[in-house]
């Protein structure tokens, strides 16, 4: 149990004690300030992550136990990916539950009526996903009507869709190749050490991919002549970065190894922040959210680009309801209640705003950790889900609280 | 009118400064008893801030003079303050709330009522009696947005009745209407004036002035230039002429300093880049509004075109929806670039047959504020900085670095938001745009509005190279020495309509304002001034 605490203790000593003179502190704070609600947000998530630890005696952060975090949380973070690109677009979706459900319940009709092969399956989960989503961004788009409105119409719309699907009846189970999809973990390769090897190697080819692009920031700063922070804290902070994902990797590594969807998490979390970093489109996203109308007089496609965010929202639903379904081993009408309010809270903590315009990828998955740490520690320490709902709706508030009490004492 | 010599209104020695600009400067204004009283100045000239400081909108303390009102001094702190002593402002924009009737409307914010409980039957029978006294028989629970604007214009003269109003300001009042009920409304103010309500009616349209008032102040740059009478008696004819009332508008000298030009010299100079012909727009909500009257206008390569207008003439209207139709109801006319007819139906289309816009309002239509310089200035034309639909931040970063440059941003980097830059800094990044997305054509409307002389004279510099560089130049502007000092030839346009087109050679600021001033209002019939209903309700009020 030495590993993980040391994560911890390192990712918030790196954030929170500079103890050099004042020059470092003011590069620091500088720094922090552009980004305060992300790195304020990584540092409050460390905090529950310590405060958790402490409290429940070292379970929160057993390999099991993390191993469970990440399941468990999986659909959400999904879920939560894709409703930030909806809110920075400037839009809402209050579908997303119902749909994940609807998914669900059509892999269900599937794969146990119809014995259809499970990758075919899920393809057509995936399909039927973008299909709903494209439905919604049409209405949205190119009709004019709010996503608000429309969303709400398809919450009811693919509640009632899974009902009728199900016939109110739970379907199961699924076939075992499927139930990897929520359950499975990357299979075991090569010699026999304490660890899971595969998940070692995943973990030493991501710690080389942060570092490159860590060195390249930096030295594209240099280039631009932007601050840069002194050599030293930029060591600490590489550090840092490294012992976070080592002491994650071991934990892991230490149980059954790295789970499947957190492969696919890892996947979105690089494609759509890629997307939403350096492709056209989303440049264009951010525009849109930022000043629709100047976004359209500087030539933007809004209604197309509008409707790609909702039909991607519904491929994600769909995987998210395909997770869920997996995880479950079981398609049941009630699956994705309240999904949509997690999401749209992970994405808020996660440093969206609400008028569009501001957030990132990243951000949502910090924001779902937080919600999630938060769920899973309260669990392990005995908080009825009744408390549960009030602590998170005042995390909630406090969060985006700080957030408009910071931006008015900066000024800007 | 016995006491028609009488001041009503003493506004004294007013002077209101915002922050690095001052809106007025030691401005008077008295207004008599009774009477119609005009005030008339270009854009800009401090006509609304200046009734902002008399309604309370800036409050007392925000500015320095005296207001004397009826005799006694006057310290408003907010609008109802100044609601309370009989002294009512309609602004130009209408302040109704479209799906409440007309009756709450008329009181709304002063509803009769006990105790938070609503009187209906007072609330109607006083609300038809005022419609009726402005001219209106429409039934009292007609929603607001099943009228036409020139009715809800009187409802707002209702509304402004019903607050027992000594003096009534009426701000562009005939701006958005059409003739017949311009002349309604005109008529309802000499009504007015026979019940002894004085009225400052702040018109551009001097054929306006002329009929209706009794006398008139100019004001320019924020001061008071004079007053003039235009009537001795009500029933008089005008004794001013409209050139005299121009000639002190525009007085303004012509000391700015333009840089020099060079002309383009290439092998198509002087051939027809960019032409819009019989170009017709309907206003968005109300169909029957024409905002642009069958405009035409055409720009060679490598020259500087003006459009003069004054507020409502149409000229930003006309950009907007040549630029991708993002204004109004498209109803005719084409746009030619290079002599072939081209599509502008979309904004896209428009900036792919090398048009740009360049907004009167950067921060609403020209910026996303909270966003880097660097990637405001790549917006329009992302595709170059990227290959394959993933921009390259590097090679972003290397054009917004050479804008900055070459424009003279100043801004620490090209990562700073633009919401912290200054105005003229802002309007060099959207400047920047538009530039970087390469067009033959550029519509720049009101370029140099609201940053200093400094920055004026660094976005001159930049129009000239344009033109120098074989660029067609469409110059929007409401200061008419801006106009004579870049542009080649300068169009004029008044109510949607192209008035005038006047060379470089033969331009001056009086010819200009001659033109912008042109009133189709009073060339149309005008109703019978006794048959209408407010004779017939005189009695009620009087």
């Amino acid at each position: 149990m030495s590993a993980p605490t040391t994560k911890t203790d390192s990712a918030a000593g790196a954030a929170s004690s500079p103890g050099g003179p004042d020059g470092l502190l003011g590069t620091l704070a500088r720094g922090m300030r552009a980004n305060m609600r992300q790195y304020g947000m990584l540092l409050a998530l460390a905090l529950i992550v310590v405060l958790f630890q402490i409290w429940t005696d070292g379970i929160l952060l057993k390999p099991q136990n993390v191993t469970n975090l990440v399941q468990q949380n999986s659909y959400i973070l999904i879920l939560a990916i894709g409703m930030m690109i909806v809110i920075i677009a400037g839009h809402i979706d209050l579908s997303v539950g119902s749909l994940a459900a609807f998914i669900g319940a059509a892999a269900g009709v599937m794969m146990i009526k119809h014995d259809m092969p499970w990758a075919l399956a899920l393809a057509l989960c995936l399909l039927i996903g973008a299909a709903a989503g494209a439905w919604q961004g049409f209405w949205i788009a190119y009709i004019g009507i709010p996503s608000f409105i429309v969303t709400l119409a398809g919450m009811l719309l693919f509640r009632g869709a899974t009902q009728i699907l199900l016939e109110g009846q739970t379907l199961r189970p699924f076939p075992d190749g499927f139930q990897s999809v929520g359950n499975g973990f990357i299979p075991e390769m090569g010699p026999y050490t304490d660890y899971h090897n595969p998940t070692l190697v995943i973990a030493l080819a991501v710690i080389l991919f942060v570092l490159w692009r860590e060195w390249r920031d930096r030295k594209r700063q240099e280039e631009y002549e932007l601050d840069v922070i002194p050599m030293g804290l930029f060591v600490a902070k590489c550090t840092a970065l490294v012992a976070a994902i080592v002491a994650f990797a071991l934990t892991l590594a230490s149980y059954h190894g790295a789970p499947i969807v957190l492969l696919v998490l890892c996947g979105l979390l690089i494609a759509l922040g890629f997307v939403m970093r350096n492709a056209v489109i989303g440049r264009h996203v951010y525009a849109l959210g930022g000043n629709r109308p100047a976004a359209k007089l500087s030539g933007v496609k809004d209604k197309r680009v509008t409707f790609l965010v909702f039909v991607n929202m519904g491929v994600l639903a769909a995987l998210a309801g395909v997770v869920y379904a997996a995880r479950l081993t079981a398609a049941t009408p009630n699956a994705g209640i309240n999904f949509e309010l997690e999401a749209i809270a992970a994405a808020f903590i996660g440093g969206a705003s609400a008028s569009g315009g501001v957030g990132t990828v990243l951000g949502a998955i910090i924001g779902g950790l937080v919600l999630g740490v938060l769920n899973n520690g309260m669990s392990l320490v005995g908080i009825g889900t009744d408390y549960q709902q009030v602590i998170k709706g005042l995390v909630l508030l406090a969060a985006v609280g700080f957030d408009v009490w910071n931006k008015r004492r900066v000024g800007s | 009118m016995s006491s028609g010599t009488a001041p009503v209104l003493e506004m004294r020695s007013i002077t209101k400064t915002f922050p690095g600009v001052k809106a007025l400067s030691e401005v008077e204004l008295t207004v008599r008893e009774g009477e119609i009283h005009a005030i008339c100045g270009e854009n800009g000239a401090g006509k609304s801030t200046l009734m902002k400081v008399l309604s309370g909108v800036h409050p007392h303390g925000s500015y320095q003079g005296d207001i004397v009102f009826r005799g006694e001094p006057c310290a408003f702190k907010d609008i109802r303050a100044s609601e309370r002593r009989g002294i009512v402002i309609i602004h130009q924009e209408l302040a109704l709330v479209p799906y409440l009737s007309l009756a709450e409307n008329i009181f709304l914010g002063n509803e009769h009522a006990t105790r938070g409980v609503i009187h209906w039957n007072d609330t109607l029978g006083h609300a038809g009696k005022l419609l009726r006294r402005v001219g209106l028989t429409d039934p009292p629970l007609t929603r607001v947005a099943d009228i036409g604007v020139g009715k809800q214009q009187l409802v707002e003269i209702a509304k402004a009745l019903s607050k027992e109003v000594k003096l009534l300001i009426l701000d562009e009042p005939t701006a958005a209407l059409n003739d017949e009920d311009s002349a309604k409304l005109l008529d309802l103010l000499l009504e007015f004036r026979a019940q002894g309500i004085s009225c400052i009616l702040i018109s551009h349209k001097l054929g306006e002035i002329r009929k209706v008032a009794d006398s008139v102040t100019i004001l320019r740059d924020g001061r008071t230039i004079e007053t003039l009478t235009v009537r001795e008696t009500p029933d008089a004819e005008p004794v001013v002429s409209e050139d005299r009332i121009i000639r002190g508008m525009v007085g303004r000298d012509l000391d700015h300093r333009f840089p020099e030009r060079t002309p383009y010299e290439g092998d198509d100079a002087g051939e027809t880049a960019f032409a819009v012909s019989g170009w017709t727009v309907h206003h968005p909500i109300d169909q029957q509004r024409k905002v642009v009257d069958n405009v035409s206008v055409e720009v060679r390569r490598g020259e500087i075109v003006g459009i003069a207008g004054l507020m409502g003439a149409g000229r930003t209207e006309l950009a907007m929806s040549v630029f991708g139709r993002s204004y109004g109801r498209y109803a005719a006319g084409s746009v030619y670039v290079d002599g072939r007819e081209v599509s502008t139906r979309t904004v896209p289309a428009a900036v792919r047959h090398g048009i740009a816009y360049v907004t009167e309002d950067r921060k609403t239509y020209g910026l996303n504020l909270g966003d880097h310089v660097s990637r405001n200035i790549s917006l329009a034309a992302l595709d170059k900085v990227a290959h394959r639909g993933v921009v390259s931040e590097h090679e972003e970063t290397r054009v917004a670095e050479r804008f900055r440059k070459s424009m003279n941003i100043k801004a620490p980097t090209v990562f700073e938001p633009v919401g912290r830059l200054s105005g003229g800094n802002q309007q060099k990044v959207v400047l920047s745009k538009w530039i970087f997305a390469g067009p033959e054509v550029l519509i720049l409307d009101e370029p140099t509005r609201g940053i200093d002389v400094g920055a004026k004279y660094e976005i001159y510099t930049v129009i000239n190279d344009l033109a120098a560089q074989g660029k067609a130049v469409v110059f929007i502007s409401s200061e008419l020495p801006e106009l004579l000092g870049m542009c080649d030839r300068i169009y004029t346009m008044a109510a949607g309509r192209l008035t005038g087109e006047v060379a470089r050679a033969d331009a001056t600021q009086e010819v200009l304002m001659r033109h912008m001033t042109m009133d189709r209002s009073l060339t149309a019939t005008t109703p019978g001034r006794t048959d209408g209903p407010a004779d017939q309700e005189r009695g009620l009020t009087g």
